[in-house]
């Protein structure tokens, strides 16, 4: 006779082989040769997606009828810093667009200057890492108007977006490196961080329904410098036809909670991609010497640069 | 007869004739089933992990906030209570949705349990770095699973019931209601309920899973619009992508339920060696099958 495991057995052993096992996988999930393992796959979905889309290929556009009656702001919805909040008192008649890094011609613009330049209308879905979307009608330049312009050197890779924005106030830039992404979150005030995307362990904290690129209200003590928003695509996201620097949303000149006065439309890309207060735009050949070097704010927080998914 | 290549030479195990033994799972169905399983559950736990960072569901292109068909949230209380919303009815779900002891003890503001996410505390890039790449590992293991199948026809044979399981399909649901698993030579082949289920599962819910997965990929569904068509919109798929996992834990419930109560020793061993043993029906037998088992 073959004798069977009681039930009862059988139910204690899965309750402490799970336990012992979720233990087990967070360790794993904090070991940086299994990060560096689990990455693998966002690698290949940016492998697999590049072969799939071409350069022209368009993300769906949607009709006037299927625009959000709210377009959700998320992350920052009001930059606490002196320098844009003067900006946005002067209804951005002082805002002037940088474009430089590895390009011949450098150029500055101002609002009124962009809305003289040829302008792309388009109704698409915008979609948060968290999960949800909404849909916006976006009016602006098209990024390769302004890149042609410029002209790119040969060594340009990649377009960084610098924004208005401060995340949080850097304690040790220098130190932070990415074999520290625990002590990078516990850096991040409570309650001023986008708890949602954040780490948490489990604590108290209230949660709000935000996510992105919102900005910390509180100054660290200690110094160092303040760690600003920014966001990079490479050129084929860069000259894609749908990739616009949008001053409209839905027919209006864009809200301040929506990123006033100029916001990236990189359609095919989750949300955080989609940097607000876009001040300078920067044309570079890596991301070294950036942030934490990882091409975005969130990238740096442990997030896949690559956001097509 | 597709059922002949099953039956191997069995080990000389000295059993009487009442049990036989059968080589019934060959080594590929038993290395991508056990993959398989580690897969599903690391993906529904880091699924679980994703969805907590808005848990919320909608029908539709777009979301809804002020009317989700399904939603889960914290109260202002001290301590907080948990509340799920399933299409505008509420419920107290303190302790298990909306509202849990994270793991230093205190109440948490999430979806889901610690228990039941990965990573357990609220980490939203650690769980899609883990689905990803488990899903890419599923796929993957999936066609394997499906090629062998097909070239080696055993997929044939363990999902496409036969002419008389068909004619015999009301019989065969109430064995199943009343438990009497089958016996002899029946018991080799699946019956006709099993296969019915794992043809759904592998033609219909996992691929279904999979399409809904992808229709939540800005970047795909510009590659293929059509997603869009097939889900109703992104916040549709998305509801798909949870109910289908829903219905995937079920399956999985189900079937871990009737492989301990018709024999788990014997289950396991042929899931992990191969080697199964038919008990024999108590009535004589016909002549062939008993030269069979003398071999």
């Amino acid at each position: 006779m073959i004798r069977q495991p009681s039930r009862r057995s059988l139910l204690l052993g899965a309750t402490a082989a799970g336990s012992a096992m979720l233990g087990g996988c967070d360790r794993l999930g904090d070991a940086e040769w299994f990060k560096r393992t689990l990455k693998t796959g966002e690698d290949a979905n940016l492998f697999v997606q590049r072969l799939l889309l071409t350069e022209r290929t368009l993300a769906p556009e949607f009709a006037d009828a299927d625009i959000s009656p709210v377009f959700k702001p998320n992350g920052t919805e009001d930059p606490p810093d002196k320098a844009y909040k003067a900006l946005a008192r002067g209804k951005f008649a002082k805002y002037r667009l940088e474009i430089g890094g590895l390009v011949e011609a450098p150029f500055k613009l101002s609002l009124a200057e962009m809305r003289k330049l040829p302008s792309r209308t388009q109704v698409t879905r915008h979609d948060c890492v968290e999960g949800w979307s909404a849909i916006g009608k976006w009016t602006g330049m098209p990024l390769a108007d302004l890149l042609s312009r410029a002209k790119l050197r040969p060594e340009a890779r990649y377009v960084v977006f610098h924004c208005a924005d401060t995340m949080d106030q850097g304690e040790d830039d220098g130190g932070a490196d990415t074999a520290q992404d625990d002590d990078a979150d516990e850096a991040v005030p409570a309650g001023n961080a986008t708890p949602a995307m954040t780490k948490q362990s489990g604590g108290g904290e209230s949660r709000k329904d935000s996510g992105g690129q919102q900005a910390s209200k509180d100054t660290v003590a200690g110094g160092g410098s303040p760690v600003r928003y920014y966001e990079s695509i490479d050129l084929v996201d860069a000259f894609h036809p749908q990739t616009i620097l949008a001053y409209d949303m839905n027919g209006k000149a864009l809200p301040v909670s929506n990123g006033a006065p100029l916001r990236l439309r990189v359609e095919r890309n989750l949300g955080y991609k989609q940097a607000k207060y876009v001040m300078r735009i920067e044309v570079v050949e890596s991301f070294a010497g950036i942030g934490e070097g990882k091409g975005g704010y969130w990238e740096d927080q442990g997030y896949a640069w690559y956001a097509g998914i | 007869m597709p059922r002949t290549y099953l039956t191997r030479s069995a080990p000389d195990t000295g059993e009487v004739e009442t049990r036989r033994w059968m080589f019934r799972h060959p080594v590929v169905i038993r290395v991508t089933h056990w993959a398989n399983s580690i897969c599903l559950l690391v993906l529904l736990m880091s699924g679980l992990q994703i969805f907590n960072a808005h848990p919320a569901l909608y029908w539709g292109k777009v979301s809804t906030f002020d009317t989700p068909l399904m939603a889960m949230s914290s109260t202002e209380d001290d301590p907080p209570k948990g509340v799920t919303t399933i299409l505008g009815r509420t419920f107290d779900t303190t302790g298990w949705l909306g509202s849990s002891a994270g793991a230093d003890g205190e109440a948490a503001d999430r979806g889901f349990p610690s228990w039941a996410t990965l990573p357990s505390d609220q980490d939203l890039t650690g769980g899609r770095s883990w689905h990803f790449f488990f899903a890419w590992a599923f796929v993957l293991n999936g066609l394997a699973y499906l090629f062998y199948g097909l070239v080696s026809g055993q997929l044939r044979f363990r999902v496409i019931p036969s002419r008389d399981q068909v004619r015999h399909f009301g019989a065969s649901v109430w064995e199943h209601l009343t438990l009497r698993f089958p016996e002899g030579d029946e018991a080799k082949r699946y019956n006709v309920i099993q296969k019915l289920t794992y043809l759904v599962v592998l033609f219909v819910l996992l691929p279904a899973q999979v399409l809904a997965g992808l229709a939540m990929s800005p970047a795909m569904d510009a590659a293929f619009p059509f997603l869009l068509t097939l889900f109703d919109g992104r916040q549709s798929a998305r509801t798909v992508h949870f109910v289908v996992a829903a219905l995937l834990v079920l399956f999985v419930a189900v079937h871990v339920a009737l492989v301990v109560l018709s024999g788990f020793r014997n289950n396991m061993r042929g899931m992990i060696t191969g080697w199964f043993v038919i008990e024999r029906k108590v009535e004589p037998l016909p002549e062939r099958t008993s030269t069979e088992a003398a071999s």
